[in-house]
């Protein structure tokens, strides 16, 4: 089983994510430079958060164009493992691998901090290790994570249970004054119809070992790998 | 023949043209009279404070690194490279393109040491919340250090806000960067060898930033001045390629040397990387990559533009080192190459625009100036306690202090930061010193900056010697050794007596604190001529240290973690009120002395708190500054939101005034808290070390309360006070 994890200029969570399948989940991972065409191999791809291009013009906007991202959608296609982390999550919206859009928090700032996300759907490969409706405290860092869809497709996702994760309370409870950005009915998370390719605002590689605060994230990379080795969730 | 008008406008004296005159033997070219306005500036000459900068310590516990562009120290084999930089002007001017470009010149003196950014902290100050202009300049400044420092992916870990009346009309700005790198890896700010080639990478050159060290770092502000096209823009994107491909291109081995263009741009990176190299460097200006057309040599050799740098190259290696920037998606190209003569020569199209002597434009004269103290400071310095009239009411006044801006929580400010990327802070933001691990060992290291510029305006040399101290004292509160020491001394007009007299007493006070911690002073900044039209500011040298934690898991946090701990206070409080937050927020006095610094008491209670941290004592340790006791046991109450803990004080030392003991900032005093079965422990650890111990009383509850035999000096909420503190900032 191998990981990639993909790097486009100005992404700066790659570092991150590489260190966390190769020290602390143990698997063997490789670079992806954005211009590279070639996954073969590759069982699971990340793409981690940063600011490809500078998100200068819209956050993912520019990334979605990157030689790679073609790879990267037939690589879906065909029932690959895709996770995408914060700006990864903006790029797979822009490339419209998964739906809705982002748009600025409703603060206008930058934010980082722990936050805590309610498992909405643990029957996936991205959290078959979480037990149903558990809370897990992650970091976020970001602009743009402000969630949108319009009604049909919320209640697509909804349908669909394509709603992976939602920020709530320390205790579950999920509600505005819980809502660190203003993201659409809490959302944090969201999967493809097929279930093989994750968004995700909150950074799980920040929260994976105990000296960081937290080791919930860890939950995520888990369950992946147990996915990747088992094929059952 | 150029007439004096000319050079007295790129801030260049009489006697200083003359000597340019007998160094070239003839009449400078416009380029060259260019050239050397920016290099002998003070921002980059440091002509008035390098005789006093000789002062400071080189050499201290660990080994030390001391580069052309940044210093470090080494550990292991790892070398640990910082510095701090002020941008104090272009922010007073455009608070966020001039944070973030003050931010992103600090981040490429330390990539191009070699070594990888791996945290940033900022000293900022600023004038009263009350002004609109200052909301402004706080709103900037803290959009543009999260824009730059986001996006290039180094950490924000920590540093400090204070706000001061002083600072109206000229803002403080300074950003220090930390980097880790092998340290047979790092690289040096030189060229040499000839034949090598000079390669330009990085953004293309423009107008912007055009005389930004000579005019506006040089200078003080004046009423209805227009600065802004002498600041610079920023570009994090770019920047972040640039770290990329430039640690890449030191990988390689190919690289000679390689220099930042910050300050004075070409011209600086021209001159310093020949002269510290011993050599010569002969540069076609015409290959120089350009965002405008029609510039001027003279406006290609001064501008600022950011994100670009000059690297000497390996000959016959230029292929390999181009290939790695083009990757990146930045231009790279050849310029010139390396001489014997030691002359930098600057043509345009072949045609010679300037030819000097590197040595002569990197050896800026160095000037003894005058000082005297302060005549009002003897009366300033006076404070008569019997007419400071004691509070009825000593909550409100704690409550007061948690709200006044300088001692609220800054989580405002911090959380619009990306603190957590390269996942290795493991004590965040708010506690005393940030702790960032180093992946691959088991250490860590702890960073903080300090500086209380109202005990340097009292009294400078004490200020500064607490400056230091309350470095050390952050450090160890979070489990760290200090280490070393870079600074960033902001003062008024150095040709003012009076601001020179403040400049000298601090560089003592570092020097002999510093040398009494065993910890060089490695790296640093200079920043003069910080006045508005009304007044200079405080003195304010600030200090950033690092320090190490032998075992990162055993770094230590402020708040207070369970109920039922027992509460420690290390060191003595004294009847001192002078200087302090509580004079000035509750009673508009701005007098009396700096707190009194005896530097063995410090090391025995700094010894005592670290060995205890060490064998893993120790729940939580946090130090008494701003406020006094009061709010340092009401932070350590409230300072975990998700988790606040109460406390029960009741065995101070009451043979003091009350408002003393509550809210004086005595110096060298450390809050423990611990479970009951290691207090013996700590107990003998004091002892041994003549630290000054004395159990204060017990966490626990929803409220914080201090009690002097029955009576109730302080009895609030948590929750009560948790929103005081929490609500102060943003100012609306």
């Amino acid at each position: 089983m191998k990981f990639g994890v993909v790097v486009f200029p100005g992404s700066n969570c790659d570092q991150d994510c590489f260190y966390v399948v190769k020290d602390v989940l143990k698997k063997p991972v490789k670079y992806v430079w954005h211009k590279d065409a070639n996954l073969s191999g590759l069982d699971c791809v990340i793409l981690p958060g940063g600011f490809s291009y500078g998100d200068y013009l819209r956050t993912g906007a520019v990334a979605r164009f990157s030689p790679v991202m073609k790879h990267i959608a037939d690589f879906a296609g065909k029932g690959g493992t895709v996770i995408g982390i914060c700006n990864g999550f903006q790029i797979l919206l822009e490339a419209g691998l998964l739906p809705g859009v982002m748009l600025r928090n409703r603060g206008l700032h930058f934010i980082c901090k722990h936050v805590y996300v309610k498992t909405d759907n643990n029957r996936t490969r991205f959290t078959s290790l979480c037990n149903a409706g558990q809370i897990l405290k992650i970091p976020i860092a970001h602009n743009e994570g402000n969630y949108y869809i319009d009604p049909a497709g919320l209640e697509e996702l909804r349908d669909n249970e394509q709603v992976v994760f939602r920020y709530c309370s320390a205790r579950g409870e999920i509600s505005d004054r819980y809502n660190p950005n203003g993201a659409l009915d809490n959302i944090a998370g969201i999967i493809n119809k097929k279930g093989n390719v994750l968004g995700i605002m909150p950074h799980p590689e920040r929260s994976s070992e105990d000296s960081l605060g937290s080791r919930d994230g860890h939950l995520i990379f888990k369950s992946m790998v147990n996915w990747l080795e088992t094929k059952r969730l | 023949m150029i007439k004096p008008d000319v050079y007295h406008s790129l801030g260049l004296s009489d006697e200083e043209y003359k000597n340019i005159l007998r160094i070239l033997k003839r009449e400078p070219t416009p380029t060259e009279l260019a050239m050397f306005s920016v290099e002998w500036s003070e921002h980059c000459g440091y002509l008035c404070s390098r005789k006093w900068l000789k002062l400071l310590p080189k050499t201290g516990k660990y080994k030390t690194l001391i580069g052309e562009d940044s210093g470090g120290i080494i550990i292991d084999d790892l070398a640990i490279v910082f510095k701090m930089e002020s941008h104090n002007h272009p922010s007073q001017v455009e608070p966020k393109q001039g944070a973030a470009t003050g931010v992103g010149g600090i981040i490429r003196d330390i990539f191009t040491a070699g070594a990888r950014p791996i945290a940033l902290l900022d000293s900022l100050r600023f004038g009263p919340l009350s002004q609109a202009y200052n909301r402004y300049l706080l709103a900037g400044v803290v959009d543009g250090i999260q824009f730059y420092g986001n996006c290039v992916g180094v950490p924000t870990v920590g540093g400090e806000i204070y706000f001061d009346e002083s600072y109206s009309g000229n803002c403080l700005v300074n950003a220090m960067c930390i980097g880790i790198a092998k340290k047979n890896e790092l690289s040096q700010a030189r060229a040499f060898g000839i034949g090598n080639s000079i390669m330009y990478v990085g953004s293309s050159t423009g107008r912007d930033g055009i005389g930004g060290c000579s005019i506006l770092a040089s200078n003080e502000f004046k009423e209805g001045e227009e600065k802004r096209p002498t600041v610079q823009i920023g570009d994090p994107f770019t920047e972040k390629c640039l770290i990329e491909a430039t640690l890449e291109a030191i990988n390689t081995g190919y690289v000679v040397g390689i220099k930042d263009m910050g300050a004075a741009g070409l011209t600086c990176c021209t001159s310093e990387m020949a002269s510290a190299g011993n050599s010569g460097m002969d540069v076609e200006i015409q290959a120089v990559p350009r965002r405008e057309e029609n510039m001027e040599p003279w406006e290609v050799m001064m501008s600022e533009s950011q994100e670009r740098m000059l690297v000497c190259v390996k000959n016959g290696k230029e292929r390999q080192v181009r290939e790695i920037f083009l990757k990146w998606g930045l231009n790279a190209s050849v310029i010139g190459h390396v001489t014997d003569d030691g002359l930098v020569t600057i043509r345009d199209n072949g045609k010679v625009v300037a030819s000097i002597k590197a040595h002569s434009l990197t050896k800026a004269p160095i000037y003894d100036m005058p000082s005297a103290k302060p005549k009002r400071l003897k009366e300033l310095n006076k404070l008569r306690l019997g007419r400071i009239p004691k509070p009825a009411d000593y909550n409100e006044v704690l409550l007061k202090l948690l709200r006044a801006p300088s001692i609220a929580n800054k989580a405002w400010v911090y959380e619009q930061y990306d603190h957590m990327v390269q996942t290795n802070t493991v004590v965040l933001p708010g506690s005393d010193a940030a702790v960032i691990r180093l992946k691959g060992t088991n250490k860590a290291i702890a960073a903080t900056t300090d500086c209380n510029s109202r005990y340097c305006f009292l009294n400078p040399y004490r200020g500064a010697e607490i400056a230091v101290a309350e470095a050390a004292r952050n450090l160890v509160c979070s489990g760290g050794r200090p280490a070393a020491v870079t600074d960033c001394l902001n003062f008024g007009n150095p040709e003012k007596p009076e601001s020179f007299w403040y400049f000298k007493n601090c560089v003592e006070g570092i020097r002999d604190a510093c040398k009494s911690f065993k910890v060089a002073v490695v790296s640093g900044n200079v920043s003069f001529y910080n006045e508005s039209p009304k007044s200079a500011i405080n003195p304010t040298p600030a200090i950033g240290m690092i320090g190490i934690l032998n075992d990162a898991n055993k770094a230590c946090s402020q708040n207070f973690k369970q109920d039922g701990d027992v509460i420690i206070l290390l060191g003595r409080c004294g009847e001192e009120l002078g200087a302090s937050e509580y004079l000035k927020e509750i009673h508009h006095l701005t007098r009396g002395d700096a707190p009194k610094l005896d530097l063995k008491l410090e090391k025995a209670v700094q010894d005592t708190t670290l060995e205890a941290i060490e064998k893993g004592l120790v729940n939580s340790a946090h130090d008494c500054s701003e406020g006094g006791l009061a709010v340092a046991l009401a932070e350590c109450c409230i300072s975990n939101e998700a988790n606040m803990v109460g406390a029960v004080i009741n065995n101070l030392n009451y043979d003091i005034r009350e408002d003393a003991l509550l809210f004086g900032e005595s110096q060298s005093r450390i809050i423990l808290s611990c479970n009951s079965r290691s207090v013996k422990e700590i107990d003998k650890i004091a002892k041994r070390n003549k630290a000054p111990y004395r159990i204060i009383g017990l966490t626990g509850g929803i409220e914080f309360r201090i009690l002097s035999g029955k009576k109730e000096l302080i009895n609030l909420r948590l929750e009560n006070l948790s929103k005081e503190w929490r609500g102060s900032l943003p100012a609306k």
